[in-house]
């Protein structure tokens, strides 16, 4: 056991580096044999699972884990730091690109067929990146795997449709372009006014000069950059074209990770570099957020209701629930906060489950537009149920994931005595029926003359496994909310907001 | 007036790297070629560049590079406290920073190759123009449904 026991002192470190070492080595396995990508990066995806798996288990077990880079001490080494919040994110992160990467084998080949080798070289780069991003404690590290995951998924992106992905990269290349160049900007400026990188080491040296004008504006420019990064509605603009047009594996990666994480930094950063009393009370920057939000909630949902196409109108629905992420981070209680976290979760779910589905139905029928859905129930039974349940998670029907973070997220909105946005929330959910239900009348009740001449016929396996996959986390979620509730979100939630310390 | 000149004349680094950023953004959003596009990115990054540089500076500073270092340890330490430094990490995160910026820069050239062989020009109107005409509403369906009739 010694060989286990030399690993386990540096697993937070191995999370990054080992799917970096693995995304280069992509393509001297491709050259032998471009079959055994598929199984390097399913090894290497498993091998993270684990590894993130067994850093939450500590952190929930015997509290934050902090990693010194080289043996160099904080404040003038990098540290990685690993607590409920990034380890949480973390295992999403590694379990949905595990299921994605199970799915792609199928999808790439037919898609991408000559591009099978970049395509998993870069897959596992962006995971580096997406991990890194979570895992530092250190913030221009942050901004060095902020880019390294917007340049892959620039480059995913591009394989995409034939000139359309290209036109969509490029548009996401100048806003992510941007929205980078805010957050370093804003970390000049925090560097300038502290002398310190480090986010724990910023954390207490900031709240003396909060009255400082330099300080106001790094949180302005982070504020701008993230809501880029993440969609949030008025500059959400290269959303839809990059979701619509990535391969479809690449689709569901994107759109089941890239903006979850920008939200998680968006929390890292109000809550663990500012202050809780900096952005709620001394700038009233989460109340900003929530108004935002709501604004996103509503637009979103109405802008989906008038899409033809399956995956542009799941990417407006993306831009909506992103909206549910931020309203609860900027509702600043305690269950809100909650109701706001655990979508993060929910939404990876729910939204990488319906962007398999589409994925799936594109590789059988080569169809995307939604009114030619009908009588797919009957050809496709196990993958219309997928997109079923799914799609009533999005709505927020009782017993699915949905359900539970809506009401945690109108139970905040209650208690901070917004009345306004429980009324947004239930807006927001009948629009989620009005386009989720006209696909499920076109796939279930509708006539099948555009799909006739294909015979009844079911997704191959390896896309079907992750798929039931990710709808029975749907529903085990939704009946079991209370295993992420009570072990993860709800010290966290305590922690961030400062009422409590972490375990 | 003379004021202004002295507010602009003390801190004259942030104006022009000011400057320089908005040059950069204007030319992002309102340019309509796509190389001056990423022009204009590249010079909204060297702003940032150069602010962080003109962070590092201090008045009478030298390079960091540690003199008389090699004389022994006594030596050394009463050396490094006589001489005054320019502060050294900002000039190597801004070495990173170069290093990234070049790859946006290089991805973004790769796209605009793609984007030129497939649409045969760089302007954003000829572009959506093109995609316009070719796709209705932008949508899958519409090509497929336009390849049918053809």
């Amino acid at each position: 056991m010694t060989g286990f026991d030399l690993i386990t002192d540096h697993l937070p470190v191995l999370t990054v580096v080992i799917p970096l070492i693995a995304g280069f080595l992509t393509p001297m396995i491709g050259w032998i044999d471009r079959k055994l990508c598929w199984y390097w990066v399913m090894l290497t995806m498993f091998a993270v699972l684990l590894m993130t798996s067994s850093n939450l288990y500590t952190v929930i077990t015997s509290g934050t884990i902090h990693y010194h880079l080289g043996g160099w001490t904080p404040p003038i080494g990098i540290e990685y730091v690993i607590d409920l919040l990034n380890g949480f994110v973390c295992l999403i992160i590694a379990f949905i690109g595990l299921m994605v990467g199970i799915y792609s084998i199928e999808s790439i080949k037919k898609e991408l067929p000559n591009k099978i080798i970049p395509f998993y070289s870069i897959f596992l780069l962006l995971i580096t990146g997406l991990m890194g991003m979570t895992i530092t404690g250190d913030i221009f590290n942050f901004y060095v795997f902020l880019e390294i995951s917007s340049l892959t998924a620039y480059a995913l992106i591009a394989m995409g449709d034939r000139g359309d992905g290209v036109v969509a990269s490029f548009n996401y290349l100048i806003m992510g372009t941007v929205a980078a160049s805010f957050i370093l900007l804003g970390i000049g400026y925090l560097y300038a006014v502290t002398g310190s990188l480090n986010i724990a080491d910023m954390q207490g040296l900031l709240p003396s000069i909060y009255d400082n004008k330099v300080v106001l504006a790094a949180l302005a420019f982070f504020m701008v950059g993230f809501s880029i990064k993440v969609g949030l509605f008025p500059l959400h603009a290269w959303l839809p074209d990059a979701y619509t047009h990535a391969p479809s594996a690449a689709s569901a990666l994107i759109a089941g990770l890239m903006t979850k994480v920008g939200a998680y930094a968006m929390i890292r950063f109000m809550f663990s570099v500012f202050t809780p009393e900096f952005v709620i009370d001394i700038t009233r920057m989460a109340e900003i957020l929530t108004w935002a939000a709501a604004l996103a909630i509503i637009v979103g949902s109405v802008l989906a209701i008038a899409q033809s196409d399956i995956k542009r109108m799941l990417a407006y629905s993306s831009i909506s629930q992103i909206g549910y992420i931020l309203l609860g981070v900027g509702l600043a209680n305690v269950i809100g906060m909650q109701g706001g976290l655990l979508h993060i979760l929910n939404h990876s779910l729910m939204k990488c489950a319906l962007f398999l589905v589409a994925g799936a139905i594109f590789y059988k029928t080569g169809i995307r537009n939604l009114h030619q859905f009908q009588g797919l129930g009957k050809k496709m039974p196990v993958t219309t149920t997928v997109f079923l349940i799914a799609g009533l998670s999005m709505i927020g029907v009782p017993g699915t994931v949905g359900f539970t973070s809506k009401w945690y997220l109108a139970l905040g909105s209650i208690n901070a005595g917004q009345w306004i946005f429980v009324i947004v929330i239930l807006i927001s959910s009948l629009l989620n029926i009005v386009y989720f239900w006209r696909v499920f009348d076109n796939i279930w009740f509708g006539h099948p003359h555009e799909v006739e001449h294909i015979k009844r016929d079911e997704a191959p396996l390896s896309m079907l496994i992750p798929m039931v996959i990710l709808a029975v986390l749907c529903i085990f979620f939704g009946l079991f909310a209370y295993y992420p509730l009570h072990y993860v979100l709800e010290p966290l939630s305590n922690a961030l907001l400062g009422i409590g310390v972490l375990p | 007036m003379s004021g202004i000149i002295e507010i602009i004349s003390a801190e004259f680094n942030y104006w022009i790297y000011v400057t320089l950023m908005m040059i950069g953004f204007y030319a992002m959003i309102a340019k309509k070629n796509l190389v001056k596009k990423v022009i204009g990115a590249n010079i909204f990054q060297t702003a940032i560049f150069l602010f962080y540089i003109s962070l590092a500076e201090v008045k009478g500073g030298t390079a960091p590079i540690l003199l008389h270092g090699h004389d022994g340890a006594d030596v050394a330490h009463e050396a490094v406290n006589e001489v005054i430094y320019v502060n050294p990490l900002p000039h190597v995160l801004i070495l990173t920073a170069i290093v990234v910026a070049v790859s946006t820069t290089a991805v973004a050239l790769a796209l605009i190759i793609k984007i030129y062989q497939e649409y045969g020009s760089l302007e954003e109107d000829v572009i959506l123009a093109y995609r316009r005409q070719l796709q209705p509403e932008f949508s899958e369906y519409a090509r497929q449904k336009q390849e049918g009739e053809q």
